[in-house]
């Protein structure tokens, strides 16, 4: 449980950061942030970067903000900065909502928004925000910026679009229509444990019918994403039992779900159709 | 968490004769600390962070040991290259089984058991590796960083074997010639083949008890140091019990014991499997004196859950024979231990106490138990908190339900009708548990479950539940009535010396695991002393303070070392009210000891004398000594050829979430009759704390393996504990209606009563609510597991019932 040796950087500014990544990425140079992974997996020795880009010491990328139609969370922000809605509206809401899951007390104290995105466990909950409300992610490198939508980020298992020498400094959320709803579901064994599955939806109403849909699904395939069937399947529908069982339904019929020693394909499908439709009668409600 | 205390009728107690068996020491009509729960005299230093755990223990010029562990669940040790270990800056040595070849396995804390020794583990894996963590080669160097990346250098080279993974399989070759099955255990009485012919009824049942165990907060650590001046082999880290280890390293590095010191620090949590003796702990004490430096070796989690202890693990295959009426007439079990890779230092304990357990509160007039003792490639299982009783209270239970079942009668009332009544006490059955008969002492388990059943309202409670399953709830009560056993002898033993400011140390052979052992043993002392119960210095876990110690296990601290605390504490009174006597010209009977001053019981604002100013009279050199022997000091002794059997009857309150298998306890309760509570708070957190580890082991905990023999459980997030989210609160009804005849006390252990319930009575619980009885045939009832139970059920009956549909015969 003692990490192997490893190269410490503390960069002050976002360029320094990048910089220093750009010399060390290709001999294995990782971004610490909040650490509650990423320490783990190296005292683990799962993990063993050979340089550590510690970006604590980075004030930029503490910017919390709205910008226009979007939220901006920087790379320093940590999780427990959403237990109360960082944002009026629904969006605020929503990720207060969502934070209460994200492990422990102490690891929400220290872990962040944007390591969680770049980590991209499948089981994360705010891999999941992101994919349900197509964030954007804005990577940066000593080469320039791009901005890279949360459809094209996630690439499996721990897999993301970084590159090696890309810090992720920010990732930018939809603000939510005020007469937005939304709903929030997880089934785990603990709390705090990640999910064995999970569902995020948000939709609008118009005289009790749905209008822009969105379900996303967590915890049950290699990344989270959204679930176009079901999407379908509640837009323009009454917000009754019957939509949200079809949606659920066309959830459990679109998922490919990981399995392991512990935990069956069939299991996580069933748990798949109860989170969704379970989200959506929060959201109903 | 709320808990009752009732002292219960007096006129019911067994103890009728207990003054004159004890010397005519008895415990005073109203008590002035025993049975106060009184504030922790352990905790100053442990709520300030002044504690002195393994962790905290240094040494100058300290070594870090690493163990390399093997990375496959059996094969063969081709090769084991070390050199480029041995060449990192900073390593002093890396060792192999060649290098200790003259260490023989761990022995058994027994004893020789010729049958069992081809089975025991080598320090360091010899020929062949058994399970994945089993210690390959130690690598020791000047930094534990430094240790481990030398670790990673060691490469072995291992031919794969076939992997045994279940004790109900066929078994294989351990080694040439030697069967894995190690032994098969038989205990029983009565013609269990007739009776089954002639029986009216028959249940059936094949249960399982998933493989978890004790996972304390501090994971183990050991520091040998060897001090050549004086010749003394020292283990600091030891727990549970440090005399016995010290027997057992005696026997194993052939040292005399008293030149082995095992010292006991801070334990952070015991339950059964801490204080062993591993490899690991023989390893720091060999390479202390061979490399002529202290070595200190810290577990880190990983490794605890590969390397230290598993338990539990049994499949039963039972068969009993019931008349119309639901009483029991036979019992004839066939049950599958796995012992994982080796047999360790507890030997046959757990497989043995099984059979001879089982039957538990319950008249079982035939009685045959065949314990198949297996070992698989998984990490070797011994005792964790309840062993043995945890698996066959849920398998006894189980049968109980299923009675009910059958008959269409109440589970309770099976309970009632096989019950071994108070009438019945002292009752004897011809089994054997922990190396002795078994001999229930006292108690009325009907009469507890008539307490129970009252203070739950459970007439009232069950409409309730009823009413709520109507309404569509998945929601079920269950029961599990169990007889524990505590107190395991055959002795134990106390020194207790008074200095001359009037300060008492009392030196045990005892052993603290946090359960609160000094405190009590200080109520004890200063109950009969007449002191503050502060003025007591408990002294625990010392090889080199007391020559005897059996330490802290089998739900025995209290009831050994408090009786043996009681005797000496009697004797060291009866010394300074002597020796005051005659230095204050009174008879001795007219005097008493008041706050630390023997007085004039007539007179108690007249002369006194302080007990260190005796003391003082008493020196060697005093001139007042007389002829008496120097010291006011007492040895107390206690002996017993029975252990105690305390009883309990758990309850639980669950509601199943029928979409996902998720079980939540709604509620939960445990009745428990201890005999004399010592200091009621200590033994609610005792009951307390067993609950939540039972709690774990019924849903959450699981060591569980691929089909390569990898272990999947090696870190807290795949080893589910319970946290404080998901454990609900436990109400203890704790009562003292039947003390025990067989201490001066009256006293019966309270270690393992909280655990011991709780798989069975969750599962009959879950049974309830989903309105499938028998439907819990396996612990952990995993969400998976049990959505399969509900699925299944769904599949095949076109007649399924719906939650909501209530059992009206529960």
């Amino acid at each position: 449980m003692k990490p192997a040796r490893f190269r410490y950087h503390a960069p002050k500014t976002i360029e320094e950061a990048v910089d220093t990544l750009a010399e060390v990425a290709a001999d294995d140079g990782r971004v610490l942030a909040g650490g509650q992974s990423l320490v783990p997996i190296m005292a683990f020795r799962l993990a063993r970067p050979a340089h550590l880009v510690d970006i604590n010491g980075v004030d930029a990328l503490r910017r919390l903000a709205v910008d226009g139609e979007r939220l901006c969370i920087g790379a320093g922000v940590r999780h427990a900065t959403f237990h109360k809605p960082v944002v009026d509206g629904p969006l605020g809401r929503l990720l207060a909502a969502v934070v209460r899951h994200i492990a422990h007390y102490p690891i929400r104290t220290r872990g962040t928004f944007c390591g969680s995105i770049a980590h991209a466990d499948p089981a994360a909950e705010w891999c999941l925000v992101a994919a349900a409300l197509e964030a954007e992610m804005v990577a940066r490198s000593a080469g320039g910026t791009r901005i890279i939508p949360a459809q094209d980020f996630f690439r499996g298992i721990m897999t993301t679009a970084l590159n090696e020498d890309e810090l992720l400094t920010e990732v930018r959320l939809p603000i939510l229509p005020a007469d937005s709803r939304f709903g929030f579901y997880e089934f785990n064994r603990r709390a705090g444990d990640f999910a064995l599955a999970m569902a995020l939806v948000t939709f609008r109403l118009q005289d009790g019918v749905i209008w822009e849909p969105r379900v996303a699904v967590g915890g049950v395939e290699p990344q989270p994403r959204r679930m176009v069937d079901a999407e379908r399947a509640l837009a323009g529908r009454a917000a009754e039992r019957a939509a949200f069982e079809a949606a659920a339904a066309a959830v459990a019929s679109a998922v490919d779900p990981l399995e392991d020693a512990v935990t069956s394909a069939t299991y996580r499908r069933d748990l798949a159709r109860t989170v969704t439709r379970r989200a959506l009668e929060q959201a109903a409600a | 968490m709320t808990v009752t205390v009732d002292p219960g009728l007096r006129s019911h107690q067994s103890q009728a004769s207990g003054g004159s068996q004890h010397g005519g020491a008895t415990v005073p009509a109203t008590t002035k600390w025993i049975g106060r729960s009184v504030t922790r005299l352990e905790d100053p230093p442990l709520v300030r962070g002044r504690g002195r755990f393994a962790g905290d223990i240094s040494f100058a010029h300290q070594l870090h040991m690493r163990i390399v562990r093997a990375n496959y669940a059996h094969g063969k040790i081709a090769a084991i290259d070390t050199a480029a270990a041995r060449a990192l800056p900073g390593v002093v040595a890396v060792w192999t089984a060649a290098d200790i070849a003259d260490v023989p396995p761990i022995d058994f804390r027994e004893g020789q058991i010729p049958v069992l020794e081809p089975y025991r583990q080598p320090v360091l894996a010899t020929e062949k590796v058994r399970y994945v963590g089993e210690p390959v080669a130690a690598v020791f160097a000047d930094d534990p960083y430094v240790a481990e990346d030398a670790a990673e250098l060691v490469s072995l080279e291992i031919e794969e074997l076939p992997v045994l993974l279940a004790a109900d399989a066929e078994p294989t070759e351990f080694s040439a010639g030697r069967s894995t099955e190690v032994s098969v255990i038989r205990q029983g009485y009565g013609d269990v083949d007739a009776v089954l012919r002639a029986a009216p009824k028959f249940v059936e049942l094949e249960l399982a008890i998933g493989r978890h165990s004790g996972v304390p907060l501090e994971a183990r650590g050991a520091i040998g140091r060897y001090d050549v001046a004086r010749d003394i082999l020292e283990l600091h880290g030891a727990a549970k019990v440090p005399h016995r280890n010290r027997e057992l390293l005696a026997r194993m590095l052939k040292r005399a014991p008293s030149s082995i010191h095992v010292h006991e620090s801070h334990v952070g949590g015991g339950f059964g499997i801490r204080g062993e003796l591993y490899p690991e702990d023989v390893l720091v004490c060999i390479a202390a004196m061979r490399l002529n430096r202290p070595v200190k070796w810290i577990e880190d989690r990983r490794e605890h859950l590969m390397a230290a202890n598993h338990s539990r693990q049994q499949i039963h295959r039972l068969r009993a024979a019931v008349d119309d009426e639901g009483r029991i007439l036979a019992i004839d079990d066939r049950y599958f231990h796995d012992q994982g890779a080796y047999v360790r230092t507890h030997a046959a304990r757990v497989v043995h106490m099984t059979a001879g357990i089982l039957p538990g509160p319950y008249r079982v007039p035939a009685y045959r138990a065949v314990g198949h003792f297996r070992l698989t490639n998984k990490t070797p299982a011994a005792t964790y908190r309840a062993p043995g009783r945890y698996e066959t209270t849920f398998v006894r239970e189980r049968l109980i339900d299923a009675i009910a079942t059958k008959l269409g009668i109440e589970p309770n009332e099976v309970r009632r009708r096989n019950a071994i009544t108070v009438d019945e006490m002292p009752y004897h059955r011809p089994l054997e548990a922990l190396g002795e008969e078994i001999e229930y002492d006292s108690g009325d388990y009907v009469g507890l479950l008539d307490k129970l059943l009252a203070t739950l309202e459970w007439d009232k409670r069950k409409v309730e539940l009823a009413r709520r399953r109507v309404g569509g709830e998945a929601v079920g009560a269950g029961f599990a009535m169990f007889v524990e056993k505590s107190g395991l002898g055959p002795a134990d033993g106390v020194r207790i010396e008074v200095d001359s400011s009037g300060a008492v140390e009392l030196i045990t052979g005892g052993a603290s695991l946090g359960q609160g052992f000094e405190t009590v043993m200080a109520q004890v002392c200063a109950e009969i002393l007449g002191i503050d119960y502060q003025r007591v210095r408990v002294t625990h876990g010392q090889t080199d303070r007391i020559a005897y110690g059996i330490g802290a296990h089998a739900s025995r601290a209290t009831v050994m070392t408090a009786s043996a605390t009681f005797d000496g504490a009697v004797k060291l009174r009866a010394k300074a009210i002597e020796a005051a006597a005659s230095l204050m010209q009174a008879h001795p009977e007219t005097l008493d000891i008041i706050d630390g001053n023997v007085r004039r019981k007539d007179e108690p604002a007249g002369p006194s004398m302080s007990l260190g100013e005796i003391a003082e009279h008493l020196a060697p050199t005093s001139k007042t000594l007389s002829g008496r022997v120097p010291g006011l000091s007492a040895e107390g002794w206690f002996r017993v050829k029975h252990q105690v059997y305390p009883y309990g009857i758990h309850f639980a309150v669950v509601k199943v979430d029928p979409d996902t298998g998720g079980v939540e306890v709604e509620d939960y309760v445990i009745a428990y009759d201890i005999g004399r509570a010592l200091n009621p708070a200590l033994v609610k957190g005792q009951i307390v704390g067993g609950f939540a580890q039972g709690f774990g082991g019924a849903l959450l905990e699981e060591f569980t393996y691929n089909e390569r023999g990898d272990p999947l459980a090696t870190t807290f997030a795949d080893y589910l504990m319970p946290t404080a989210r998901e454990t609900p609160e436990v109400h203890v009804i704790l009562r003292e209606d039947y003390t025990s005849p067989l201490n001066p006390l009256g006293i019966k252990g309270a270690g393992e009563s909280g655990i011991t319930g709780v798989g069975a009575a969750i599962a009959s619980a879950i049974d309830d609510a989903i309105g499938i009885p028998g439907a819990v045939t396996q612990l952990p009832v995993t969400p998976q597991r049990l959505k399969q139970i509900l699925d299944r059920q769904h599949n095949s009956s076109s007649r399924v019932r719906p939650a909501s549909l209530d059992r009206s015969s529960r």
